[in-house]
């Protein structure tokens, strides 16, 4: 592997006196998928949006594709056309049409011509499986199908690295499958994703390697074999054991590491 | 059955809750009807009639009361209604700025627009600015300076509505807008202003209503005769056949206009409510 995709160094955050990332190094390389995964307050979602610097760090580096975001001279917005992002709430724009949501940050962002956005726009929606959908409106869509237009709106840019933020949590379970199978096949297809998840099945399935984060650090990081299912750490464990049979866990206090925000 | 609360059964004596509330609702509209029937009888509906309500004069007034004050006050209020349009997204965007002095400078011109009566801010308009600068003329004459005059209140209340709007739409929006490159002007023109827009257009038409209102002090800076609007045109032909006709038809004027309007405004709302859910 030469250059990283995505490189972090020494990345500290701080909301306040509240430091929720304490010393991230994370390197991902061309076309690897990678899981974060952690309990809430963990950080792992900060880290993420630190990583197209939707985030401020306090202190550190970020480099992606060989540019460093962290310098305070880079343009972001150029930046960002490079790297997709998808979040737990869609996002998508709802006084605009499935279409309109991915051809508007082409022509704005990319100046492509109508004719373009509106051919890079159809064949996106095609490989999500929701060419059907192109003319309604979000607000009409389940979220499972939103999820998967909000995938394809950060396709249609053309990036070569994919951020997800807890893509399938606000989806009702039965919706999940559609997402993962989406994110399945981008992965599957040599796209860079960093994948912020509670999915444990995805993770050990479809992940290059797996990172465990507590407290603001990481914990542990390496194979899905490795860290799910050979976890090294007593909190790994603790965390997998927890997630994977939540009905047997034990009534805990509650420790300030879980109470800080950020998730 | 014998462990049920005795608290929760009917009560044997007095009134039930529910007896006692038809009671009272019964005692408020019998003192509803009695203040109207003491009004019709007590007022003197002659004397009335014979100053507010002359055929002959109301007929004299058409078609001039449409074709000419009442298009005067929409050209007023329509000329102010987008002049505070576009002064109070401006000064909203501003309120919103990272820059402090922007923030600073928003505030002040809110708290000094909505602070102050409509009515004295004409009177500056009218006196006070010929005055400082001698020789400059507002352009469009008195249709500029109402413009200026409504449009300068209307930014105040308009500016602080955007504001709200703007905050109303989620802060992912703005997220996903970024994350996709946007610059953030490009992010809040494309995508964060048309979601505030439909989020206030309700609001926003009742200052359109406030401001049909307030056109009525156009008359403060000295209006020529094909200058009038409603109110103006009203009094001076209620002064000239002293009586009252005039005053109640250009009421009616207004009425035809801001009843139509707030209907639309209580529909959109109606509409938004539904959207939410």
């Amino acid at each position: 592997m030469s250059r990283p995709e995505i490189e972090v160094r020494d990345l500290h955050k701080s909301f306040g006196t509240n430091e929720v990332l304490r010393g991230i190094d994370l390197e991902i390389g061309r076309g690897e998928v990678v899981c974060v995964i952690g309990p809430s307050g963990s950080g792992k979602s900060t880290l993420l949006r630190c990583v197209n610097l939707l985030e401020e760090p306090t202190k550190g580096q970020v480099f992606v594709g060989g540019t460093e975001l962290t310098d305070p001279d880079v343009d972001i917005d150029a930046v960002r056309r490079r790297i997709g992002m998808v979040f737990q709430q869609f996002n998508l724009f709802p006084h605009l049409s499935v279409t309109e949501n991915l051809t508007l940050p082409q022509r704005r962002v990319l100046r492509r011509g109508k004719a373009e956005a509106a051919k890079v726009a159809a064949e996106n929606l095609e490989r999500v499986g929701l060419s059907e959908k192109a003319d309604a409106y979000p607000a009409s869509l389940s979220g499972g199908q939103q999820q998967r237009v909000a995938i394809a709106r950060a396709l249609a840019m053309g990036p070569e690295v994919m951020l997800f933020d807890e893509p399938t949590s606000a989806l009702d379970p039965e919706l999940v499958g559609d997402v993962l199978a989406v994110m399945r096949m981008l992965a599957d297809e040599g796209m860079t994703m960093m994948v912020v998840t509670h999915e444990m099945t995805f993770a050990r399935e479809v992940a290059d390697r797996v990172v465990f984060m507590d407290g603001g650090v990481v914990v542990e990081d390496g194979t899905p074999a490795e860290v799910i299912a050979n976890p090294s750490h007593e909190r790994t464990r603790h965390f997998l054991s927890r997630l994977l049979d939540p009905a047997m866990a034990d009534v805990e206090e509650e420790t300030s590491d879980q109470l800080g925000k950020g998730d | 059955m014998a462990d049920t609360d005795v608290r929760l059964q009917p009560k044997k004596k007095g009134l039930t809750r529910r007896q006692k509330r038809s009671l009272s609702r019964g005692a408020q509209y019998v003192v509803f009807v009695a203040a109207v029937i003491v009004f019709a009888v007590t007022a003197d509906w002659g004397r009335l009639k014979n100053q507010f309500a002359q055929w002959d004069i109301a007929r004299q007034m058409f078609p001039d009361v449409i074709t000419l004050a009442l298009k005067n006050t929409v050209l007023y209020t329509v000329s102010g209604f987008v002049l505070g349009l576009v002064l109070g997204l401006v000064i909203a965007l501003m309120r919103l700025s990272s820059v402090g002095p922007y923030r600073w400078l928003a505030g002040v011109y809110i708290e000094i627009f909505r602070g102050l009566p409509a009515l004295l801010i004409f009177v500056f308009i009218g006196v006070a600015v010929p005055l400082a600068f001698p020789g400059t003329e507002i352009v469009g004459g008195t249709y500029g300076k109402a413009a200026l005059g409504l449009g300068l209140i209307g930014a105040a209340y308009m500016a602080e509505t955007f504001r709200a709007g703007i905050q109303a739409v989620p802060k992912g929006q703005l997220e996903a807008a970024r994350s996709l490159g946007f610059s953030p002007a490009r992010a809040m023109v494309s995508v964060v202003i048309p979601q505030a827009f439909r989020i206030i257009l309700p609001p926003l038409t009742n200052e359109l209503i406030m401001l049909f209102k307030d056109s009525s002090l156009v008359l403060l800076l000295g209006v020529t005769l094909e200058e009038r609007e409603l109110s103006k045109y009203g009094r001076d032909l209620a002064s000239t056949t002293a009586n009252s006709t005039p005053i109640l038809v250009a009421g009616l004027c207004y009425l035809l206009v801001t009843i139509p309007l707030g209907f639309v405004v209580r529909r959109m709302e109606a509409k938004a409510q539904e959207a939410v859910k």
